[in-house]
């Protein structure tokens, strides 16, 4: 019973065990993890060739690199989940192996997984103590949980009471309690893989505050991440990966941004935004008082032929709604949409369609492709009536194949044959078989949500680029995105909302962070 | 690096979808060995024509599955189907001369009435947003007492004379049964490969999430699954009444169900919807019932033959789990 008692021995135990440590981080003598040589293959291929590298005593080490580099690869083999097909893991000067999770817990490393693995019904202090439930007398101990969960968020000094549900809880919440539970035992690594994905600004800070309290207590971090500012901003050295191999390692102050940026892709990027083209003054749509009850309120922009509109706002701002409001996936209470100045009623996804509307949805794994279908087969999901009209819906596979083909041509995608399921392919290419998808409707305005979202920077690019020549041809576009660099590169107007009502629109020189912001977090109103 | 990587993906694919094809094969050779009998012609013909009343209702079972669905009742319904033909057919008979005329009459309704039963099921599926599984199982009680209701819970014997011969009929040495099957699972598997509707039931079986969000009508599509299921239903309970000329209410498609869809897991169907193939549950039908043939030539116990079923089944979807 003692040492159940004594292994959540919380955040106090960093404060006793490694302030000392945390003096001078770059001394080599206060190395706590060592990888040698590590190769992982699965089946016969290599993705991780020979890495190396060491992590001292209280530091935040970032580790970047483009979607494929082994960045998960490496941390999952650091968590126990998986097994290094060789190379050495010295921890604490001590070579170990770690076969399974449980190991890795065992001696101090914790992983928080980039989806939560958190049970939404089951209350906080529930979910921190899974798997390591205090008992007493052989039942749970339900008051002395308790207790230490109320220590331990007050440690953090977050606001969450023990006994809320997880579904009750914010991202950044959640994210909170994520760590509490990495830290109930004894965690001596903690690694964080891409944590602010799902974070709004204001979370996001909250969440670096943390991290930098924590290290100070003797907390090492390994915090994996695509966005180069973040990592900037919080880690104090960064590792860079490239094809499974490691590229390069320095210290933070000594890389640019656009020198980790050319490290991760491999080669100089040139500009990363196309140059924007000028839209034409005819507005081909326009959404007018779009409401949905509690969620949206009297929304209205309109859209001009050949130009990328942009939608900004805080992650929870409707952005997503309004779009899946005109695509009649969510039914509003009242508003109006035309399309080129005809009033249209948009009851289903297939009237969309019908009124030329493309939609590219957020969530690609969850809404936009199908992972066990073919390349063509995701292509054609959509568009399938007009490769299929005839009297017995029967199927022009030779017509499909061709549309494969130009698609594959014209997104430069990557893929071992058109036949391949979606889920052999990288994020990247995923998303150029969902955009695919979607132009092959043959749309004149095009909704793009969040198109860039978890794909790394030359991919990225290439979706710019490609967005850019779309506008050219007369396409118009409305682009969400949560990225302000995105908005300000890409957007020649950008409508800024909050909290389901749009606070601003910006105009050419106006695009900037501070303005977006300044609406976004609703402190300015009204501009336009 | 990405050659070696494409013919191991190409080599998993083309195992997954021939896979029930060679279990079929490597157990023919076995039981070949094991019995002299077994490659007897009149043994496989019989063979097939014992799995082709399930076979048939196996292959809308197929489409089910494949959308996300399951059918409890095809049992039930079988019986109900052919109660409700054969009293039609032998109400008709005391007014009628021409028997054949009553038999038309009687088909025809006996599809009309599996396509209504499988779209009531349909109906509460979608509209009523009820789990397949609640849905059949009580649609299942239901079919099976209406069935013993209207036939006094006994035997119901046609009274018409070449009813009973077409079911018993032969073409080219092969029992009517079988050749509706093969006929059946032809057309269906073009269905299933080749046209938009088969394309939909994938991707709605795969997530309709992405189904919704892809304009497609996806409660329809399910819907159709069931009824085209209940028309497949009435197909083999016409036959089998027919075979018999009679309707046992209280036997009549006992255990369908779990033949059906073992049919459909065994032939690669994946328990979770989204992908399956035709020609996958006809080998599945056969490989259940030239196991069956096996047990009984060997002389095993009737009884146990439903635990070597269980087995199968439970062993199949494992299967389908490791690879995943």
């Amino acid at each position: 019973m003692t040492s159940e008692f004594s292994s959540v021995i919380i955040l106090t135990a960093y404060k006793r065990s490694y302030i000392r440590m945390s003096g001078d981080l770059l001394n080599m003598e206060n190395v706590i993890l060592k990888a040698e040589n590590i190769c992982k293959s699965f089946s016969t291929v290599e993705v991780l060739h020979s890495v190396s590298f060491t992590i001292r005593y209280g530091e935040i080490l970032g580790i970047i690199g483009e979607n494929g580099a082994g960045k998960s690869t490496m941390m999952k083999i650091l968590s126990g989940i998986y097994l290094q097909s060789s190379g050495d893991i010295i921890f604490e000067g001590q070579k170990i192996d770690l076969k399974k999770p449980a190991d890795a817990k065992k001696i101090g490393i914790s992983i928080i997984p980039q989806e939560f693995n958190l049970i939404k019904d089951l209350t906080v202090c529930d979910n921190i103590f899974l798997g390591s439930e205090l008992r007493k007398n052989r039942l749970l101990d339900k008051e002395l949980m308790k207790k230490k969960t109320r220590e331990m968020l007050k440690e953090l000094e977050v606001d969450i009471s023990p006994d809320e549900k997880i579904e009750n809880l914010s991202g950044a919440e959640k994210q909170m309690v994520e760590i509490s539970k990495a830290l109930a035992f004894k965690s001596k690594i903690l690694i964080m893989d891409e944590p602010t994905s799902v974070l709004t600004i204001n979370e996001i800070k909250i969440l670096f505050r943390l991290m930098k309290k924590l290290q100070k207590e003797g907390l090492t971090i390994i915090y994996i991440s695509h966005k180069l500012k973040e990592v900037r901003e919080i880690c104090d050295r960064v590792m860079i990966l490239r094809d499974g191999n490691f590229v390069t390692e320095k210290k933070i102050d000594e890389i640019t941004l656009e020198q980790m940026a050319e490290s991760m892709v491999g080669r100089e990027l040139s500009q990363i935004f196309p140059g924007k083209t000028r839209p034409s003054d005819e507005i081909v749509f326009e959404i007018k008082g779009l409401t949905i009850p509690g969620i949206i309120e009297n929304v209205s922009f309109g859209l001009r032929k050949g130009e990328i509109l942009g939608l900004g706002g805080l992650v929870g701002a409707g952005r997503t709604e309004v779009s899946e409001a005109i695509m009649g996936l969510r039914p509003v209470s009242g508003g109006e949409v035309m399309v080129k100045n005809r009033l249209i009623s948009i009851k289903k996804p297939a009237d969309a369609i019908k009124a030329e509307i493309g939609y590219l949805s957020e969530d690609r794994q969850g809404y936009g492709i199908i992972t066990s279908f073919s390349v063509i087969h995701n292509i054609t999901l959509v568009s399938l009536p007009s490769y299929s009209s005839n009297t017995v819906n029967w199927i022009d596979q030779k017509a499909e194949l061709e549309a494969g083909k130009k698609y594959q041509k014209l997104f430069n995608l990557k893929a071992p044959s058109l036949e391949t399921h979606l889920e052999f392919l990288s994020g990247g290419n995923q998303q150029k078989v969902s955009m695919a998808k979607t132009l092959d409707t043959k749309p004149d305005v095009l909704i793009l949500d969040e198109p860039t979202r978890g794909i790394d920077v030359s991919a990225k690019q290439e979706i710019y680029h490609f967005i850019n020549s779309l506008v050219g041809e007369g396409i118009s576009c409305i682009f969400i995105s949560s990225e302000m660099e995105e908005l300000i590169g890409m957007c020649n107007r950008v409508v800024v909302m909050q909290d389901g009502r749009v606070t601003g629109i910006l105009e050419d020189k106006d695009i900037n962070e501070e303005e977006i912001m300044f609406y976004a977090t609703g402190i300015r109103e009204g501009g336009n | 690096m990405t050659i070696l990587n494409r013919s191991a993906l190409l080599k998993k694919i083309d195992w997954q979808k021939y896979a029930s094809f060679i279990a079929l094969l490597v157990l023919i050779l076995i039981s070949s060995f094991l019995s002299p009998y077994f490659l007897k012609f009149q043994n496989l013909v019989n063979i097939l024509r014992q799995v082709s009343y399930t076979g048939i209702i196996a292959l809308g079972m197929t489409f089910v599955i494949i959308g996300g669905g399951i059918d409890l009742s095809v049992g039930s319904m079988t019986a109900f189907i052919g109660a409700v033909v054969v009293l039609l057919m032998n109400s008709l008979g005391t007014v009628m001369r021409n028997e054949f005329i009553v038999i038309i009459i009687g088909i025809a309704t006996g599809i009309t009435v599996g396509a209504l039963l499988g779209a009531f099921n349909g109906f509460m599926i979608t509209k009523g947003k009820i789990a397949p599984f609640i849905v059949t199982l009580g649609s299942m009680a239901i079919f099976r007492s209406l069935t013993l209701y209207i036939g006094n819970a006994g035997e119901i014997r046609s009274s018409n004379i070449i009813y009973g011969e077409f079911g018993m009929g032969s073409f080219m040495l092969i029992p009517v049964p079988v050749w509706v099957m093969l006929i059946l699972a032809a057309i269906l598997n073009l269905v299933l490969n080749n046209t938009r509707y088969g394309r939909y039931i994938c991707a709605v079986g795969s997530n309709q999430n992405v189904a919704m969000f892809s304009a497609i009508n996806v409660s329809f599509v399910r819907f159709f699954s069931y009824t085209l299921n209940g028309i497949l239903i009435a197909v083999s309970s016409i036959l089998l009444a027919s075979r018999f000329n009679a309707v046992s209410t209280s036997n009549m498609g006992m255990g369908f169900e779990l033949d059906a869809i073992a049919a459909v897991i065994v032939g690669g169907t994946v328990m979770t919807g989204g992908r399956g193939t035709v020609w996958g549950t006809v080998c599945g039908a056969v490989i259940l019932g030239v196991i069956n043939n096996m047990l009984n030539m060997v002389g095993v116990s009737p009884y146990l033959q439903g635990t070597v079923k269980g087995i199968v089944i439970i062993g199949a979807v494992y299967i389908q789990r490791q690879k995943q």
